[in-house]
């Protein structure tokens, strides 16, 4: 066994990176692979035929969305199983060895030194009780290192994936670090023993974009580094699409479309893919360009017996021969396959959202809506003040769409708990709605100003009470705000649930009877309930598959052309902020660096820090844009820096005046504000695409 | 964690101060005055005065609260009624009997919860799991009396291999005094076990399902070693935490258990002070009992936050 696998070892450093379509010998194969998970004694089918390889060196990209059994094929190739997983047929193959045959010992040797994966949420990955040190340690002492020599080698490895103060972090336990630093430990344990494959299971989703690029940049170093071979689970297209060489499009428990990302991502042949692609906001785009695509219907339900195409539900193409055989996998050029029968026009998917362009607002001149003038928040942590937000001013206006972005500890969600009145801001701020001062507390605030602002919340599970039926839920808004009763109050809740699409059938059920996409309009109908002025939406659809997200953002989108609402979108995902909003402003360290309409924000010239921001995201295709990496972390809101907050991390550094002095928040072209030493002329300058790749001035010189 | 230690010391002393009131309170609230009460409806005014003057208890109430509560802090508890004798010298033998009782119950019943709670989670939803969960909340659901009963029936009066009393005869050895005792702590073990070992089961599951648990395993590492290392050390958080609540129980529990078996320990001395209206001694034995919670509260948050590294230092941000 370990001469074995020493010598495809010694192939795999040898073996160069091959072009698509050659045959070569592949780390992984999983070849037919099915799995059920036994419910009440009976098989439910969840894994319904996968076979896919994954070659010497090569990147590729598994994505579906929600309970496709993206995570059950990963954890299937180290056979980390629930008990109750049946496998029923096929193997999986790493290095040649089938995974479903291995005794206890391979089977540990396999998962220390062959395999390793990396995790959605490291935070949850990482032992709470244990140092850092010791846990990457450990993978060491697995291999019978000494504990010494698994405390120096572990160190090296922290050194490996770029950690700035290693004995620091070996001392420190997992909470004491961020995000990105817990991520880069998990990375640093899962190289440690130079695996033949990395699984990279939604490795970045929870990460800000800044944060999420460098985790990225850091695996594609590493990757070329080692020669390691990745598979990487996700359901954002972009990041596969920039990550991975081939990509397999995963539905039901089947792999329904396959081919090299290029490919399948800019001519897609499969009618789930398309319907994929389509729900995202593209790049750059904004509700203006009109409603997004959404794919109607629920994926099956694990367990389903389904005789023909596993999509045939839901596809707009379907024909009788898809409801009563299942499509065999067609072949087609360039080394890629699809399962439809109709792969050839799966582009003529008729779309779902067909309707009139919704305008964007024209956006009024008149009294803003909502005024905020110096609004601060000091939160005090164990006796030192910490700013969470620093003289903030602005005004939201009447039917506009404003977008707040920032990373996380920017300030975002305490400005909406000011507005809301869950938090008090400091004394001297003011806040005005339709030019009467909003109090600082919600308990002070007399009825119709609670009515005018509500909040829509991430997470729809959470914030709807589990005990109460839908229709008590909308109800009791209904009386909680406007004091409706008995028919009056009926007529509403199903007024309502017909605005947000809630079938009537549905109002009978409880929260947990419904999906994710369903209970967020809940939670929507509940914030409409007393005709709002302001609903502030706190990532409402970062919890949600991006087809459910279409549907939701189109929900929003529809309601605040029919009612005039205004909102406060908060989101990390810049592509859904873009869509979504009619102006944005930028939050960093709770200050505000940049406020203007979505599209001259985007399209720049920008502050530095939002085109840090923007080069962060990752894109679908059709767009090469210069990376600017922001290094380091977004400094500690207890001791920002002197002068601009942003100097210690701007690739835009111009020297002392930015050490020393705040810039203002000034008006650099009409109704477009930038708080920044460089004047715009010269920010249009530098940041206009460059003719050649040139070199970012203030790249740290890695 | 200084500062967190610090502040559950002063809560500590904030509730043994509630308690002092709530104690003293309990005692002098009752209609007619404290002579009259011991001494009884038929007794001489002439006495009943007398006697008050003695207790010191014609004082005004604030006055006498301050004098007992003094003395109690300086350890001086007064003199008992009954049996005519330092409240304090009292306490401190029959807490010398108890902590013999209350310590070998808790040697038997920790470890045997602990390991039956770690067994019915590696064994979630199969046969063994049911039977612990099931048996240990039945026999927990079941009163201590009663089981003190069964378990004098069962091995003292039908098979014959234990004493029925706890308390040995004076000058036994180690041994014997431990054979003594077996029987009561068994009661107290069959009441206890069911809660220490769901407790356990439930922090062995959270953890068992735990992301870092996966992450261990992953690492290639032996699932004996996982389940060492990496569950264990998390699950038993919760434990620690009720382990030392039922110690509080525990001393509730006495009360009867020492009835039942006739066994001079704190619980059987508070139940003849009640019974006798020997407030002093009440009073005293009360407070002692408090002290001994908050003491067992105070020991467990100390040893939690030492097992947790998330209290110890504070977060990141």
């Amino acid at each position: 066994m370990d001469s074995s696998k020493a010598s495809n070892a010694g192939i795999a450093r040898s073996v160069p990176p091959a072009s698509v379509g050659e045959v070569r010998d592949s780390v992984l194969e999983v070849d037919d692979f099915r799995l059920a998970f036994q419910v009440r004694g009976r098989d439910r089918n969840a894994i319904r035929g996968v076979s896919f390889s994954v070659g010497r060196n090569d990147s590729y990209g598994l994505v579906g969305e929600s309970g496709c059994g993206k995570s059950t094929v990963a954890l299937a190739i180290v056979k980390y199983l629930p008990r109750n997983a049946h496998i029923q047929s096929g193997a999986i193959r790493v290095n040649g060895a089938d995974v479903f045959q291995m005794g206890n010992a391979e089977l540990r040797r396999l998962r220390a030194t062959t395999v390793s994966m990396v995790y959605q949420n490291p935070g949850a990955a990482l032992n709470p009780a244990i140092r850092v040190g010791d846990q990457v340690a450990e993978t060491f002492r697995v291999s019978g290192s000494h504990r010494a020599e698994a405390l120096a080698r572990a160190r090296a490895m922290l050194v490996k994936v770029q950690i700035s103060d290693p004995d620091g972090v070996m001392r420190r336990y997992p909470h004491q670090l961020s995000g990105g630093m817990q991520q880069r430990v998990v990375i640093a344990m899962a190289l440690a023993h130079n695996p033949a494959l990395l699984i990279l299971d939604e490795p970045t989703t929870g990460l800000d974009a800044t944060v999420e690029a460098e985790v990225l940049d850091l695996i594609v170093a590493l990757r070329k580094e080692f020669g390691i071979s990745i598979l990487l689970i996700s359901h954002n297209l972009g990041l596969v699409a920039r990550m991975c060489r081939r990509i397999g499009v995963l539905y039901a428990g089947r792999l329904v479309e396959e081919g090299s990302s290029d490919a399948v991502l800019s001519d897609p042949r499969h009618p789930y893919t398309v319907g994929l692609l389509r729900a995202v906001p593209r790049w750059g785009t904004s509700k203006s360009h009109g409603l997004l695509d959404t794919i109607p219907g629920l994926p099956p339900a694990i367990g389903a017996n389904i005789p023909g195409c596993v999509f045939a539900d839901r596809c707009g193409l379907v024909q009788d021969i898809c409801q009563q055989q299942e499509p065999q996998l067609f072949e087609l050029d360039g080394g890629r396959t699809s399962r439809c029968f109709f792969h050839e026009k799966a582009h003529l998917l008729p779309t779902v959202e067909a309707g009139p362009k919704i305008a964007s607002r024209a956006l009024a001149v008149g009294a803003p809506l909502v005024r905020v003038e110096h609004l601060s928040k000091t939160f005090r942590q164990d006796g030192h003040p910490v700013k969470g937000v620093v003289d903030v001013s602005l005004s939201i206006r009447p039917g506009e769409a404003l977008g707040l972005v920032g990373e996380s500890g920017s300030g975002k969600t305490t400005l909406a708990r000011v507005l809301l009145g869950l938090t008090p801001p400091d004394a001297g701020a003011t806040i005005d709605i339709e030019g009467k001062a909003l109090r600082p507390q919600i308990s002070d605030r007399p009825d119709d100003q609670i009515r005018a602002l509500q909040m829509v919340f991430q997470n729809p599970g959470g914030s709807l009470n589990r005990r109460h039926s839908v229709r008590r839920i909308i109800g009791r808004a209904l009386t909680r705000l406007i004091g409706l009763a008995g028919r009056a109050r009926e007529q509403r809740i199903l007024e309502l649930a017909q605005s947000v699409r809630l079938d009537r059938a549905l109002l009978d059920l409880w929260p947990v009877q419904l999906s994710g996409g369903l209970k967020q309009r809940v939670a929507i109908a509940r914030a409409f309930a007393g005709e709002p002025r302001l609903v502030i939406a706190d990532e409402p659809t970062s919890a949600l598959d991006v087809s459910v997200q279409a549907a939701i953002l189109n929900l929003l989108v529809k309601l605040q052309a029919d009612k005039g609402v205004t909102y406060l979108f908060i989101s990390h995902d810049l592509g859904v902020v873009r869509y979504l909003s009619d102006r944005i402003a930028v939050l960093y360290l709770g200050r505000l660096m940049e406020v203007g309409d979505a599209e001259t924000v985007f399209q720049g010239p920008h502050h530095p820090y939002t085109e840090a921001l923007l080069s962060a995201a990752p894109i679908l295709k059709g767009e090469t844009r210069e990376r600017i990496r922001l290094h380091g972390e977004i400094p500690n809101a207890s001791a920002p820096p002197s002068g601009c907050v942003f100097h210690t991390r701007c690739p835009r550094f111009i020297g002392d005046i930015c050490v020393k002095e705040e810039p203002p928040l000034a008006e650099q072209e009409p109704g477009h504000f930038i708080r920044c030493h460089h004047p715009i002329e010269e920010l249009r300058r530098m940041q206009r695409p460059a003719p050649a790749p040139a070199t970012v001035p203030g790249e740290p010189s890695r | 964690m200084g500062r967190f230690l610090l502040r559950r010391f002063g809560l500590a002393l904030v509730t043994l101060w509630l308690l002092s009131i709530i104690v003293f309170v309990a005692a002098h609230v009752f209609p007619g005055d404290v002579g009259r009460r011991i001494l009884g409806p038929f007794a001489d005014p002439a006495a009943v005065a007398s006697l008050n003057h003695q207790l010191g208890t014609d004082q005004p109430i604030l006055s006498q609260y301050w004098s007992w509560l003094s003395g109690a802090v300086t350890g001086h508890l007064g003199t008992s009624l009954n049996y005519r004798d330092s409240v304090a010298s009292l306490l401190g033998r029959a807490i010398g009997n108890s902590a013999k009782l209350g310590v070998v119950a808790f040697v038997l019943v920790v470890p045997l919860g602990i390991l039956g709670g770690i067994v019915a989670a590696l064994n979630r939803d199969r046969f063994l799991d049911r039977f612990i969960t099931v048996a240990g909340l039945s026999a927990a659901v079941i009163p201590e009396f009663v089981w003190a009963i069964v378990v004098i029936i069962l091995f003292g009066v039908v098979l014959r291999v234990l004493p029925v009393t706890a308390q040995a005869p004076e000058g036994s050895g180690v041994l014997t005094q431990l054979e003594y005792l077996i029987l009561p702590a068994i009661a107290l073990v069959l009441v206890l076990f069911g809660y220490i070992a769901r407790i356990t089961r439930a922090g062995m599951i959270e953890a068992l399902d735990a992301d870092y648990t996966r992450t261990a395993a992953l690492k290639g590492l032996s699932w004996a070693t996982v389940i060492r290392r990496h569950v264990l050390r998390n699950a038993l958080l919760p434990t620690v935490a009720v382990v030392a609540s039922q110690t509080g129980y525990l001393i509730g529990g006495l009360v009867v258990i020492e009835l039942i078996f006739n066994y001079p320990g704190i619980g059987y001395l508070l139940f003849t002070a009640a019974q006798k209206k020997d407030f002093p001694l009440l009073q005293g034995g009360v407070m002692f009992v408090g002290l001994v919670y908050l003491t067992a509260t105070l020991l467990a948050d100390i040893a939690y936050s030492l097992l947790n590294p998330r209290i110890r230092y504070g977060s990141a941000e």
